[in-house]
């Protein structure tokens, strides 16, 4: 028989805990991706990078540890660079995300990825959209960097291919550039 | 997918918050920056049943000053390292939060969830034992302070209860003392081998007190008392900082691991005891050159 409300339920005043919303293991949220709008049921523990990569189907955010250490997953969430394997997506609910796709095409290259490919600042590639990422806000904030802060801004980041000789002098002709088009 | 299933639910107040956790109690995780919880999770160290996400709490994020600087837990690393207050009356918190991991683990980080947090390699629980600071925690009867000697219990435990919330970290203002952070680690941003925070109180060519507090050498931040009572009322010649670092070295019993051996963890923090010294001194000095 369905229950229905001249049953007389006895409806308890609540008390302050009671208003407070259960904990679930899935939830609908909806956030923004390099301008583009995405709603999507995913479940809780779903990563960031995973909903970046799987979801909304951009795969130039790699992940390399997936524990925070080789910040090859790093994107900017509210233009602030962070690593999207270390929050779930459900954290970016209403969240303005962009990735490494933002910076420009292959006939119009960002300043910074100008950048790297005229001083050999990659060599396999994997860890440079991360590295793209991390440099591009580092350098909105300091458009005048020493050598010295370049390399703590990448330590960062793990690259096993370049020795990092060439991708520090990307990220100092790369200042140069971006000086020249602001 | 890599963490283990949990159930999730952002409070969006305080009130929430507490009840959340009185109601989840060891079942429940607060999750603050999540840049050490979410690492756990993921390689399924750690596998609670309920993630209470804290990062909706916009009241426990601030800044206020006072003789005391009262920083709200949820306050991002990166924030409290930019802010101009915390540079000019928390010097040594500025300082030691560049060590912190990077910038974009700083984004994300947040000043209370690493003092919940309580390694004893970190930064911030070394400086909240240097300045003698306190934290405010709250379960639903109420609240109590916490000095950091009472706080820090061992390696990744503090006197929280399961139903208790860190909500403020209390760091008393120190821009009238010199102050240094140092430490070795095998690349920036990892966690240091050893650490160290250097406090002096400065006066007529002496110093009047001397605190130097260590990470990465027991389960808690380490303060030698030895050492800090032979640095004190002494013009802090070379001799004299020879013996404190001699002192230090002999004072500490680390563990060994992978990474360094303790014999080399005794060696490192008497050098960095040394050096930090020499730079808090200069500090101090430099400001009573100034301020006259």
């Amino acid at each position: 028989m369905k229950r229905g409300r001249a049953e007389g339920r006895t409806i308890k005043p609540r008390r302050n805990s009671e208003r407070v919303a259960s904990p679930a293991e899935r939830a609908q949220i909806t956030l923004t991706i390099n301008g583009t709008r995405h709603t999507a049921d995913v479940e809780v523990r779903k990563t960031l990078a995973d909903f970046i990569r799987e979801e909304a189907g951009l795969t130039g955010t790699h992940l390399g540890c997936e524990h925070g250490v080789c910040g090859a997953c790093t994107i900017h969430l509210d233009g602030q660079a962070v690593r999207s394997c270390l929050m779930f997506a459900v954290q970016a609910q209403g969240a303005e995300i962009t990735t490494v796709e933002s910076l420009g095409t292959p006939e119009r290259l960002h300043p910074l990825q100008e950048a790297f490919r005229d001083h050999h600042g990659l060599q396999c590639g994997f860890c440079t959209p991360g590295i793209l990422m991390s440099t591009l806000a580092f350098l909105r904030e300091s458009p005048h960097p020493s050598d010295e802060q370049i390399r703590e801004v990448l330590s960062g980041n793990l690259c096993r291919c370049t020795g990092y000789q060439g991708i520090v002098a990307a990220v100092r002709d790369a200042a140069r550039r971006m000086r020249g088009t602001a | 997918m890599k963490p283990a299933p949990f159930k999730y639910v952002a409070p969006e107040s305080l009130d929430d918050a507490v009840a959340l956790l009185r109601r989840h109690g060891q079942e429940g995780k607060i999750l603050a920056g999540g840049q050490s919880l979410v690492p756990l999770l993921n390689m399924r160290l750690a596998r609670p049943a309920v993630i209470i996400d804290l990062n909706r709490l916009r009241p426990l994020d601030y800044i206020k000053n006072g003789k005391d600087v009262r920083i709200g837990a949820m306050t991002r690393q990166r924030v409290a390292e930019l802010s101009p207050l915390v540079r000019q009356k928390l010097p040594l918190l500025a300082e030691a939060l560049r060590y912190v991991g990077h910038p974009q683990i700083r984004n994300r980080g947040t000043i209370g969830g690493s003092i919940a947090h309580a390694d004893p390699s970190a930064e911030l629980p070394a400086v909240l034992a240097a300045l003698e600071g306190k934290v405010v925690l709250q379960n639903g009867r109420g609240t109590r302070t916490l000095g950091a000697d009472a706080f820090f219990l061992t390696y990744l435990t503090t006197a929280l209860q399961p139903d208790e919330l860190l909500v403020e970290v209390r760091i008393p203002a120190h821009d009238h003392l010199g102050t240094a952070f140092l430490e070795v680690a095998r690349r920036h941003g990892d966690y240091a081998l050893v650490g160290v925070a250097a406090v002096v109180d400065w006066n007529g060519g002496r110093a009047r007190d001397v605190r130097l507090t260590f990470t990465g050498v027991g389960g808690v931040p380490v303060r030698v008392a030895e050492a800090e009572a032979a640095a004190t009322g002494r013009p802090l010649t070379d001799a004299v900082l020879a013996e404190v670092s001699r002192i230090v070295s002999a004072g500490l019993d680390p563990e060994a691991d992978i990474h360094a051996s303790a014999e080399y963890r005794k060696h490192v923090a008497g050098v960095l005891a040394e050096r930090a010294l020499r730079v808090a001194v200069t500090r101090a000095q430099r400001r009573e050159r100034d301020t006259r």
